[in-house]
Protein backbone atom coordinates (compact mmCIF):
# COMPACT_ATOMS: atom_id res chain seq x y z
CA UNK A 1 0.00 0.00 0.00
CA UNK A 2 1.30 3.51 -1.05
CA UNK A 3 0.19 6.57 -0.02
CA UNK A 4 -0.15 9.39 -2.17
CA UNK A 5 -0.05 12.60 -1.60
CA UNK A 6 0.04 15.43 -3.99
CA UNK A 7 -0.01 19.52 -4.16
CA UNK A 8 -2.39 20.92 -7.02
CA UNK A 9 -3.77 24.24 -8.22
CA UNK A 10 -6.86 24.55 -6.55
CA UNK A 11 -8.41 25.16 -9.93
CA UNK A 12 -7.39 21.59 -11.17
CA UNK A 13 -9.10 19.69 -8.31
CA UNK A 14 -12.54 19.35 -10.13
CA UNK A 15 -10.60 17.46 -13.41
CA UNK A 16 -8.27 15.42 -11.12
CA UNK A 17 -10.68 14.55 -9.23
CA UNK A 18 -13.41 12.89 -12.06
CA UNK A 19 -10.13 11.45 -14.07
CA UNK A 20 -9.37 9.18 -10.79
CA UNK A 21 -12.99 8.42 -10.13
CA UNK A 22 -13.49 7.35 -13.74
CA UNK A 23 -10.69 4.52 -13.17
CA UNK A 24 -11.89 3.33 -10.22
CA UNK A 25 -10.28 5.85 -7.51
CA UNK A 26 -12.44 6.81 -5.09
CA UNK A 27 -11.21 7.50 -1.70
CA UNK A 28 -9.35 10.94 -1.06
CA UNK A 29 -8.95 13.72 1.28
CA UNK A 30 -8.47 17.22 0.31
CA UNK A 31 -7.32 20.23 2.38
CA UNK A 32 -6.12 23.87 1.51
CA UNK A 33 -2.84 24.42 2.02
CA UNK A 34 -0.27 27.29 1.35
CA UNK A 35 2.66 27.16 0.08
CA UNK A 36 5.68 27.88 -2.60
CA UNK A 37 8.48 26.36 -4.66
CA UNK A 38 11.00 28.43 -6.75
CA UNK A 39 8.49 31.19 -7.71
CA UNK A 40 8.71 31.95 -4.13
CA UNK A 41 4.68 33.10 -3.80
CA UNK A 42 2.75 36.01 -6.17
CA UNK A 43 2.73 40.13 -6.16
CA UNK A 44 -0.93 40.65 -5.38
CA UNK A 45 -2.32 44.21 -6.25
CA UNK A 46 -2.36 47.15 -3.03
CA UNK A 47 -4.62 50.23 -3.10
CA UNK A 48 -1.69 51.71 -5.21
CA UNK A 49 1.24 49.17 -6.52
CA UNK A 50 1.38 45.49 -5.21
CA UNK A 51 2.72 43.52 -1.92
CA UNK A 52 4.29 40.33 -1.69
CA UNK A 53 2.58 37.14 -1.01
CA UNK A 54 4.93 34.80 0.43
CA UNK A 55 2.34 31.66 0.59
CA UNK A 56 0.18 30.52 -2.38
CA UNK A 57 -3.12 28.71 -1.61
CA UNK A 58 -2.64 25.48 -3.43
CA UNK A 59 -4.79 22.20 -2.20
CA UNK A 60 -3.09 18.68 -0.74
CA UNK A 61 -5.04 15.53 -2.29
CA UNK A 62 -4.36 12.70 -0.19
CA UNK A 63 -5.16 9.07 -1.05
CA UNK A 64 -3.91 5.60 0.08
CA UNK A 65 -3.76 2.73 -2.81
CA UNK A 66 -2.60 -0.49 -3.54
CA UNK A 67 0.34 -0.64 -4.70
CA UNK A 68 -0.72 -2.21 -8.26
CA UNK A 69 -3.00 0.95 -8.29
CA UNK A 70 0.05 3.52 -8.06
CA UNK A 71 1.27 4.40 -11.79
CA UNK A 72 -2.15 4.63 -13.47
CA UNK A 73 -3.46 6.63 -10.52
CA UNK A 74 -0.04 9.04 -10.59
CA UNK A 75 -0.67 9.00 -14.62
CA UNK A 76 -3.98 10.39 -14.20
CA UNK A 77 -3.13 13.64 -11.16
CA UNK A 78 -0.15 14.48 -13.34
CA UNK A 79 -1.82 14.19 -17.08
CA UNK A 80 -4.91 16.57 -15.57
CA UNK A 81 -3.36 18.62 -12.84
CA UNK A 82 -0.58 20.35 -15.57
CA UNK A 83 -1.41 23.38 -17.30
CA UNK A 84 2.78 23.45 -18.10
CA UNK A 85 3.25 26.85 -15.96
CA UNK A 86 5.28 27.20 -12.99
CA UNK A 87 3.48 26.44 -9.89
CA UNK A 88 1.59 22.72 -11.06
CA UNK A 89 2.68 21.33 -8.14
CA UNK A 90 4.64 18.07 -7.09
CA UNK A 91 3.94 14.24 -5.80
CA UNK A 92 4.81 12.43 -3.14
CA UNK A 93 4.66 8.30 -2.49
CA UNK A 94 5.51 6.78 0.14
CA UNK A 95 5.09 3.20 2.00
CA UNK A 96 1.85 3.02 3.97
CA UNK A 97 2.89 0.00 6.85
CA UNK A 98 -0.97 -0.88 7.66
CA UNK A 99 -4.75 0.61 7.21
CA UNK A 100 -7.74 0.06 8.98
CA UNK A 101 -11.52 0.76 8.30
CA UNK A 102 -12.88 1.99 11.59
CA UNK A 103 -16.52 1.27 11.08
CA UNK A 104 -15.46 -2.96 10.07
CA UNK A 105 -11.65 -3.44 11.52
CA UNK A 106 -10.93 -4.52 8.40
CA UNK A 107 -6.82 -4.30 7.19
CA UNK A 108 -4.64 -4.04 4.66
CA UNK A 109 -5.77 -4.04 0.96
CA UNK A 110 -9.29 -5.00 1.96
CA UNK A 111 -9.40 -1.49 3.70
CA UNK A 112 -8.40 0.55 1.05
CA UNK B 1 -36.52 83.09 13.17
CA UNK B 2 -39.56 80.21 13.65
CA UNK B 3 -38.56 76.49 13.64
CA UNK B 4 -39.35 74.66 9.55
CA UNK B 5 -39.99 71.47 10.05
CA UNK B 6 -38.88 70.33 6.90
CA UNK B 7 -35.36 71.74 7.63
CA UNK B 8 -35.38 70.11 11.04
CA UNK B 9 -36.37 66.67 9.80
CA UNK B 10 -33.66 67.06 7.25
CA UNK B 11 -31.08 67.97 9.79
CA UNK B 12 -32.15 65.05 12.26
CA UNK B 13 -32.06 62.14 9.35
CA UNK B 14 -28.64 64.03 7.98
CA UNK B 15 -27.17 64.01 11.45
CA UNK B 16 -28.32 59.68 11.80
CA UNK B 17 -26.27 59.43 8.24
CA UNK B 18 -23.31 61.12 9.58
CA UNK B 19 -23.46 58.99 12.65
CA UNK B 20 -23.62 55.84 10.60
CA UNK B 21 -20.40 56.93 8.46
CA UNK B 22 -18.16 55.99 12.01
CA UNK B 23 -18.75 52.49 11.71
CA UNK B 24 -18.42 52.72 8.17
CA UNK B 25 -14.81 53.91 8.80
CA UNK B 26 -14.59 50.69 11.44
CA UNK B 27 -14.88 48.12 8.05
CA UNK B 28 -13.12 50.49 5.57
CA UNK B 29 -9.81 50.64 8.02
CA UNK B 30 -10.86 46.86 9.80
CA UNK B 31 -10.58 45.46 6.40
CA UNK B 32 -7.52 46.54 5.16
CA UNK B 33 -5.13 45.33 7.90
CA UNK B 34 -3.87 41.88 9.27
CA UNK B 35 -6.45 39.48 10.54
CA UNK B 36 -4.78 39.56 14.17
CA UNK B 37 -5.79 43.28 14.14
CA UNK B 38 -9.16 43.96 12.89
CA UNK B 39 -10.94 43.94 16.01
CA UNK B 40 -8.76 46.79 17.18
CA UNK B 41 -9.00 48.64 14.48
CA UNK B 42 -12.74 48.95 14.62
CA UNK B 43 -12.45 49.48 18.51
CA UNK B 44 -10.92 52.52 17.64
CA UNK B 45 -13.60 53.79 15.68
CA UNK B 46 -16.40 52.78 18.22
CA UNK B 47 -14.42 54.30 21.53
CA UNK B 48 -14.23 57.20 19.77
CA UNK B 49 -17.93 57.61 19.15
CA UNK B 50 -18.63 56.79 23.05
CA UNK B 51 -15.89 59.29 23.88
CA UNK B 52 -16.44 62.06 21.80
CA UNK B 53 -19.63 61.69 21.68
CA UNK B 54 -19.70 62.91 25.41
CA UNK B 55 -17.02 65.15 25.15
CA UNK B 56 -18.79 67.24 22.65
CA UNK B 57 -22.38 67.51 24.49
CA UNK B 58 -19.56 68.38 27.47
CA UNK B 59 -17.06 70.85 26.38
CA UNK B 60 -16.81 70.57 22.77
CA UNK B 61 -19.33 72.06 20.81
CA UNK B 62 -18.78 75.12 23.74
CA UNK B 63 -15.44 75.30 22.50
CA UNK B 64 -16.20 75.40 18.80
CA UNK B 65 -19.22 77.47 18.77
CA UNK B 66 -19.79 79.15 22.14
CA UNK B 67 -19.26 83.15 21.94
CA UNK B 68 -16.54 84.19 19.54
CA UNK B 69 -12.88 85.13 21.35
CA UNK B 70 -10.76 87.11 19.17
CA UNK B 71 -11.81 84.29 16.26
CA UNK B 72 -9.76 81.69 17.69
CA UNK B 73 -11.58 79.98 20.03
CA UNK B 74 -15.55 79.70 21.12
CA UNK B 75 -15.96 80.60 25.36
CA UNK B 76 -17.77 78.18 27.92
CA UNK B 77 -21.04 79.67 27.69
CA UNK B 78 -22.39 76.37 26.27
CA UNK B 79 -20.67 74.31 28.53
CA UNK B 80 -22.49 71.01 28.79
CA UNK B 81 -25.78 72.24 26.66
CA UNK B 82 -26.42 75.27 28.55
CA UNK B 83 -28.37 77.74 26.58
CA UNK B 84 -28.76 74.97 23.90
CA UNK B 85 -32.37 74.21 23.63
CA UNK B 86 -35.59 73.03 21.35
CA UNK B 87 -35.41 76.77 19.94
CA UNK B 88 -33.32 77.89 17.10
CA UNK B 89 -30.01 79.67 17.89
CA UNK B 90 -29.48 82.98 16.77
CA UNK B 91 -27.13 82.69 14.34
CA UNK B 92 -26.27 79.39 13.34
CA UNK B 93 -28.94 77.24 11.40
CA UNK B 94 -31.90 79.33 12.04
CA UNK B 95 -35.13 77.01 11.38
CA UNK B 96 -33.93 74.41 13.37
CA UNK B 97 -33.94 73.34 17.18
CA UNK B 98 -30.10 74.49 18.51
CA UNK B 99 -30.29 70.82 19.52
CA UNK B 100 -30.43 69.53 15.97
CA UNK B 101 -27.50 71.90 14.70
CA UNK B 102 -25.59 70.63 17.75
CA UNK B 103 -25.65 67.03 17.49
CA UNK B 104 -25.21 67.70 13.55
CA UNK B 105 -22.24 68.43 14.96
CA UNK B 106 -21.10 66.14 17.19
CA UNK B 107 -21.44 63.54 13.89
CA UNK B 108 -18.29 65.54 12.09
CA UNK B 109 -16.66 66.07 15.40
CA UNK B 110 -16.60 62.03 15.52
CA UNK B 111 -15.41 60.91 12.16
CA UNK B 112 -12.77 63.42 12.06
CA UNK B 113 -11.32 61.82 15.36
CA UNK B 114 -11.99 58.38 14.30
CA UNK B 115 -10.49 59.11 10.83
CA UNK B 116 -7.12 59.88 12.42
CA UNK B 117 -6.85 56.01 13.94
CA UNK B 118 -6.03 54.61 9.91
CA UNK B 119 -2.30 56.40 10.54
CA UNK B 120 -1.46 54.32 14.12
CA UNK B 121 -3.20 50.60 13.19
CA UNK B 122 -1.54 47.60 14.24
CA UNK B 123 0.80 49.19 17.10
CA UNK B 124 -0.27 52.00 18.97
CA UNK B 125 -1.54 51.12 22.35
CA UNK B 126 -5.25 51.88 22.82
CA UNK B 127 -4.88 53.88 25.86
CA UNK B 128 -2.64 55.99 24.39
CA UNK B 129 -4.82 56.32 21.49
CA UNK B 130 -8.07 57.54 23.50
CA UNK B 131 -5.76 60.39 25.15
CA UNK B 132 -4.56 61.10 22.06
CA UNK B 133 -8.04 61.77 20.92
CA UNK B 134 -9.25 63.76 23.97
CA UNK B 135 -6.69 65.88 23.57
CA UNK B 136 -6.95 66.41 20.09
CA UNK B 137 -10.48 67.04 20.05
CA UNK B 138 -9.60 69.87 22.37
CA UNK B 139 -6.41 71.45 21.02
CA UNK B 140 -6.99 70.85 17.06
CA UNK B 141 -10.58 70.06 15.92
CA UNK B 142 -12.62 72.46 18.45
CA UNK B 143 -10.32 75.52 17.42
CA UNK B 144 -10.06 74.94 14.04
CA UNK B 145 -14.05 74.38 14.01
CA UNK B 146 -14.41 77.53 15.34
CA UNK B 147 -11.68 79.47 12.64
CA UNK B 148 -13.67 77.68 9.65
CA UNK B 149 -17.74 77.93 11.03
CA UNK B 150 -17.83 79.40 14.60
CA UNK B 151 -19.76 82.61 14.16
CA UNK B 152 -16.79 85.30 14.24
CA UNK B 153 -13.98 82.94 13.15
CA UNK B 154 -11.16 84.40 11.81
CA UNK B 155 -11.49 81.87 8.82
CA UNK B 156 -14.98 82.38 8.54
CA UNK B 157 -14.37 86.20 8.51
CA UNK B 158 -11.94 86.51 5.61
CA UNK B 159 -13.93 84.64 3.42
CA UNK B 160 -12.52 81.10 3.08
CA UNK B 161 -14.99 78.38 2.31
CA UNK B 162 -15.25 75.22 3.49
CA UNK B 163 -18.72 73.74 2.92
CA UNK B 164 -19.13 70.60 4.33
CA UNK B 165 -15.02 70.49 6.22
CA UNK B 166 -12.62 69.59 3.63
CA UNK B 167 -10.47 71.44 5.92
CA UNK B 168 -12.09 70.79 9.17
CA UNK B 169 -12.53 67.38 8.70
CA UNK B 170 -10.18 65.97 6.02
CA UNK B 171 -6.90 68.22 6.19
CA UNK B 172 -7.24 68.39 9.58
CA UNK B 173 -7.15 65.20 10.13
CA UNK B 174 -5.05 64.16 7.21
CA UNK B 175 -2.11 66.41 8.36
CA UNK B 176 -2.39 64.80 11.85
CA UNK B 177 -2.42 61.76 10.84
CA UNK B 178 0.70 62.32 9.28
CA UNK B 179 2.30 64.04 12.17
CA UNK B 180 0.95 61.49 14.80
CA UNK B 181 2.50 58.08 12.66
CA UNK B 182 5.74 59.78 12.52
CA UNK B 183 5.85 59.99 16.47
CA UNK B 184 4.91 56.94 16.15
CA UNK B 185 7.26 54.79 13.90
CA UNK B 186 6.92 52.16 11.50
CA UNK B 187 5.03 48.55 12.15
CA UNK B 188 7.29 45.90 12.79
CA UNK B 189 8.16 44.61 9.24
CA UNK B 190 7.18 47.63 7.95
CA UNK B 191 9.22 48.05 4.80
CA UNK B 192 10.83 45.14 4.66
CA UNK B 193 9.39 42.81 2.23
CA UNK B 194 6.94 41.87 4.80
CA UNK B 195 3.29 41.05 3.68
CA UNK B 196 0.74 43.25 5.49
CA UNK B 197 -2.48 41.29 4.04
CA UNK B 198 -5.75 43.22 3.80
CA UNK B 199 -7.73 40.82 6.28
CA UNK B 200 -11.06 41.14 4.25
CA UNK B 201 -11.88 43.33 1.19
CA UNK B 202 -15.11 43.28 1.15
CA UNK B 203 -15.55 44.38 4.91
CA UNK B 204 -13.59 47.35 3.60
CA UNK B 205 -16.18 47.92 0.32
CA UNK B 206 -18.75 47.85 3.05
CA UNK B 207 -17.63 50.21 4.74
CA UNK B 208 -16.97 52.53 1.59
CA UNK B 209 -20.21 51.72 0.95
CA UNK B 210 -21.28 53.28 4.21
CA UNK B 211 -19.45 56.29 3.77
CA UNK B 212 -20.83 57.15 0.55
CA UNK B 213 -24.35 56.47 1.81
CA UNK B 214 -23.57 58.84 4.96
CA UNK B 215 -22.14 61.13 2.91
CA UNK B 216 -25.47 62.75 1.61
CA UNK B 217 -26.23 63.69 4.99
CA UNK B 218 -22.71 65.37 5.81
CA UNK B 219 -22.71 67.16 2.89
CA UNK B 220 -26.23 67.91 1.61
CA UNK B 221 -27.14 68.19 5.31
CA UNK B 222 -24.41 71.00 5.59
CA UNK B 223 -27.18 72.89 3.58
CA UNK B 224 -28.91 73.39 6.67
CA UNK B 225 -31.94 73.95 5.00
CA UNK B 226 -34.03 71.04 3.14
CA UNK B 227 -34.57 72.50 -0.81
CA UNK B 228 -32.51 73.59 -3.49
CA UNK B 229 -29.32 73.78 -1.62
CA UNK B 230 -29.23 70.42 -0.50
CA UNK B 231 -30.37 69.13 -3.89
CA UNK B 232 -27.32 70.70 -5.51
CA UNK B 233 -24.59 69.58 -2.93
CA UNK B 234 -26.39 66.11 -3.00
CA UNK B 235 -25.67 65.74 -7.02
CA UNK B 236 -22.11 67.30 -6.72
CA UNK B 237 -21.67 65.01 -3.80
CA UNK B 238 -22.57 61.90 -5.64
CA UNK B 239 -21.33 62.60 -9.24
CA UNK B 240 -17.38 63.56 -7.65
CA UNK B 241 -17.94 59.87 -5.98
CA UNK B 242 -18.47 58.64 -9.22
CA UNK B 243 -15.81 60.56 -11.41
CA UNK B 244 -13.16 59.72 -8.83
CA UNK B 245 -14.17 55.58 -7.95
CA UNK B 246 -14.45 55.86 -11.94
CA UNK B 247 -10.94 57.10 -12.61
CA UNK B 248 -9.25 54.75 -9.48
CA UNK B 249 -10.23 51.81 -11.09
CA UNK B 250 -8.90 52.63 -14.40
CA UNK B 251 -5.50 53.83 -12.88
CA UNK B 252 -5.28 50.31 -11.09
CA UNK B 253 -6.12 48.90 -14.19
CA UNK B 254 -3.05 50.30 -16.18
CA UNK B 255 -0.80 49.59 -13.93
CA UNK B 256 -2.22 45.97 -13.84
CA UNK B 257 -6.15 44.81 -12.78
CA UNK B 258 -8.42 47.12 -12.25
CA UNK B 259 -9.13 46.56 -7.93
CA UNK B 260 -12.12 46.38 -6.00
CA UNK B 261 -9.85 48.02 -2.91
CA UNK B 262 -8.84 50.76 -5.67
CA UNK B 263 -12.15 51.73 -6.53
CA UNK B 264 -13.61 51.59 -3.45
CA UNK B 265 -10.75 53.87 -2.24
CA UNK B 266 -11.14 56.00 -5.09
CA UNK B 267 -14.82 56.93 -4.22
CA UNK B 268 -13.70 57.86 -0.82
CA UNK B 269 -11.17 60.50 -2.30
CA UNK B 270 -14.08 61.49 -4.32
CA UNK B 271 -16.30 62.26 -1.46
CA UNK B 272 -13.36 63.83 0.78
CA UNK B 273 -12.93 66.41 -2.27
CA UNK B 274 -15.92 67.36 -3.25
CA UNK B 275 -16.57 68.02 0.62
CA UNK B 276 -15.57 71.66 1.01
CA UNK B 277 -17.14 72.51 -2.64
CA UNK B 278 -20.34 70.15 -2.17
CA UNK B 279 -22.45 73.56 -1.88
CA UNK B 280 -20.83 75.96 -3.94
CA UNK B 281 -19.86 74.53 -7.05
CA UNK B 282 -22.75 74.01 -9.76
CA UNK B 283 -23.60 69.94 -9.71
CA UNK B 284 -21.15 68.94 -12.83
CA UNK B 285 -17.85 70.65 -11.09
CA UNK B 286 -18.09 67.37 -9.14
CA UNK B 287 -16.67 65.96 -12.53
CA UNK B 288 -13.28 67.53 -13.08
CA UNK B 289 -13.18 67.75 -9.01
CA UNK B 290 -13.52 63.76 -8.92
CA UNK B 291 -11.41 62.74 -12.03
CA UNK B 292 -8.20 65.42 -9.89
CA UNK B 293 -9.45 63.80 -6.28
CA UNK B 294 -8.69 60.48 -7.78
CA UNK B 295 -5.32 61.74 -9.20
CA UNK B 296 -3.85 63.66 -6.36
CA UNK B 297 -4.87 61.06 -3.64
CA UNK B 298 -3.63 57.75 -5.66
CA UNK B 299 -0.02 59.54 -6.51
CA UNK B 300 0.13 61.04 -2.96
CA UNK B 301 -0.14 57.20 -2.13
CA UNK B 302 2.74 56.64 -4.39
CA UNK B 303 4.91 59.25 -3.01
CA UNK B 304 4.65 58.56 0.45
CA UNK B 305 5.24 54.96 -0.01
CA UNK B 306 8.06 55.76 -1.95
CA UNK B 307 9.57 58.33 1.28
CA UNK B 308 9.00 54.66 3.74
CA UNK B 309 6.63 56.43 5.81
CA UNK B 310 4.40 53.85 7.90
CA UNK B 311 1.11 56.57 7.49
CA UNK B 312 -0.24 53.08 7.13
CA UNK B 313 -3.88 53.23 5.82
CA UNK B 314 -2.97 56.55 3.87
CA UNK B 315 -4.97 59.36 5.73
CA UNK B 316 -2.68 61.96 4.67
CA UNK B 317 -3.06 61.12 0.70
CA UNK B 318 -6.93 60.62 0.79
CA UNK B 319 -8.10 62.94 3.46
CA UNK B 320 -5.31 65.70 4.19
CA UNK B 321 -4.39 65.49 -0.05
CA UNK B 322 -7.92 64.74 -1.00
CA UNK B 323 -8.79 67.70 1.35
CA UNK B 324 -6.34 70.29 -0.06
CA UNK B 325 -7.25 69.70 -3.64
CA UNK B 326 -10.94 70.04 -2.88
CA UNK B 327 -10.05 73.06 -0.65
CA UNK B 328 -8.23 74.60 -4.23
CA UNK B 329 -10.98 73.25 -6.63
CA UNK B 330 -13.36 75.47 -4.37
CA UNK B 331 -11.72 78.49 -5.31
CA UNK B 332 -11.66 77.20 -9.03
CA UNK B 333 -15.03 75.99 -9.48
CA UNK B 334 -17.50 78.56 -7.14
CA UNK B 335 -20.14 80.22 -8.06
CA UNK B 336 -22.47 83.12 -6.38
CA UNK B 337 -25.41 81.86 -8.93
CA UNK B 338 -25.00 78.38 -7.06
CA UNK B 339 -25.01 79.87 -3.36
CA UNK B 340 -25.23 83.24 -2.63
CA UNK B 341 -23.73 82.77 0.80
CA UNK B 342 -20.36 81.92 -1.33
CA UNK B 343 -18.55 83.46 -3.57
CA UNK B 344 -17.05 83.31 -7.30
CA UNK B 345 -14.19 81.39 -7.58
CA UNK B 346 -11.21 81.96 -10.48
CA UNK B 347 -13.28 80.02 -13.54
CA UNK B 348 -15.98 82.76 -12.47
CA UNK B 349 -13.67 85.76 -12.35
CA UNK B 350 -12.61 85.98 -9.15
CA UNK B 351 -8.76 84.82 -8.47
CA UNK B 352 -9.49 86.72 -4.87
CA UNK B 353 -11.21 83.61 -3.43
CA UNK B 354 -7.91 81.05 -4.35
CA UNK B 355 -5.90 82.96 -2.35
CA UNK B 356 -8.37 82.80 0.10
CA UNK B 357 -8.38 79.45 -0.30
CA UNK B 358 -4.83 78.91 0.12
CA UNK B 359 -4.46 80.87 3.03
CA UNK B 360 -6.90 78.66 5.16
CA UNK B 361 -5.16 75.48 3.80
CA UNK B 362 -1.41 76.16 4.50
CA UNK B 363 -2.58 77.74 8.46
CA UNK B 364 -4.27 74.40 8.80
CA UNK B 365 -1.76 71.80 7.82
CA UNK B 366 0.80 73.78 9.81
CA UNK B 367 -1.44 73.57 12.89
CA UNK B 368 -2.73 70.48 12.69
CA UNK B 369 0.82 69.41 12.36
CA UNK B 370 2.11 71.08 14.57
CA UNK B 371 -0.35 70.60 17.40
CA UNK B 372 -0.09 66.48 16.56
CA UNK B 373 3.20 66.24 16.80
CA UNK B 374 3.31 68.07 20.40
CA UNK B 375 0.72 66.41 21.51
CA UNK B 376 1.74 62.58 20.28
CA UNK B 377 5.33 63.62 21.77
CA UNK B 378 4.61 64.63 25.21
CA UNK B 379 1.95 61.31 25.55
CA UNK B 380 4.73 59.13 24.07
CA UNK B 381 7.44 60.54 26.94
CA UNK B 382 4.81 60.45 29.71
CA UNK B 383 3.14 57.34 28.93
CA UNK B 384 4.57 55.53 25.71
CA UNK B 385 2.89 55.40 22.35
CA UNK B 386 3.26 51.76 21.60
CA UNK B 387 2.35 48.38 22.37
CA UNK B 388 5.41 46.18 23.53
CA UNK B 389 6.69 44.13 20.14
CA UNK B 390 5.73 41.28 21.70
CA UNK B 391 1.75 42.61 21.89
CA UNK B 392 2.84 43.66 18.17
CA UNK B 393 3.59 40.33 17.05
CA UNK B 394 0.39 38.61 18.30
CA UNK B 395 -1.74 40.97 17.74
CA UNK B 396 -3.65 43.99 19.15
CA UNK B 397 -6.95 41.91 19.33
CA UNK B 398 -5.55 39.50 21.33
CA UNK B 399 -3.10 41.89 23.71
CA UNK B 400 -5.31 45.06 23.47
CA UNK B 401 -8.76 43.56 23.60
CA UNK B 402 -8.46 40.59 24.59
CA UNK B 403 -10.85 39.08 22.24
CA UNK B 404 -10.09 37.80 18.37
CA UNK B 405 -12.12 38.73 15.37
CA UNK B 406 -12.92 34.63 13.80
CA UNK B 407 -13.65 31.81 15.81
CA UNK B 408 -11.97 28.23 15.45
CA UNK B 409 -13.47 25.73 14.32
CA UNK B 410 -11.36 23.17 16.54
CA UNK B 411 -11.03 25.31 19.93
Amino acid sequence: MKKIEAIIREEKLDAVRKALEKNGHFGMTISEVSGRGRQKGIPLQWRVGEYQVDFLPKLKLEMVIADKDVPDAVRLITENARSGEIGDGKIFIMPVEEIIRVRTGETGDNAV
Amino acid sequence: MAINSGDTAWILISSALVMLMTPGVALFYGGMVRRKNILSTMMMSFAILGMVGLLWVLYGYSLSFGADNGGVIGGLDFLGLRGVGQEPSAVYATTVPHLAYMIFQAMFAIITVALITGAVVERIKFSALLIFSALWLTFVYAPVAHWVWGSGGWLSRLGALDFAGGTVVHICAGMSALALSLVLGPRKGFGNGSAMEPNNIPIVALGAGLLWFGWFGFNAGSALTAGGLASSAFVATNTSAAAAAFTWMFLSWLYRRPTLLGTATGAVAGLVAITPAAGFVPPLAGIPIGIGAAVVCYYCMILRTKWRVDESLDVWAVHGMGGTWGALATGLFASAAVNSAGADGLFFGNALLLGKQLIGIVTVWAFAFGVSWVIAKVIDMLFGLRVSPAEETVGLDISQHGERAYGSLLR
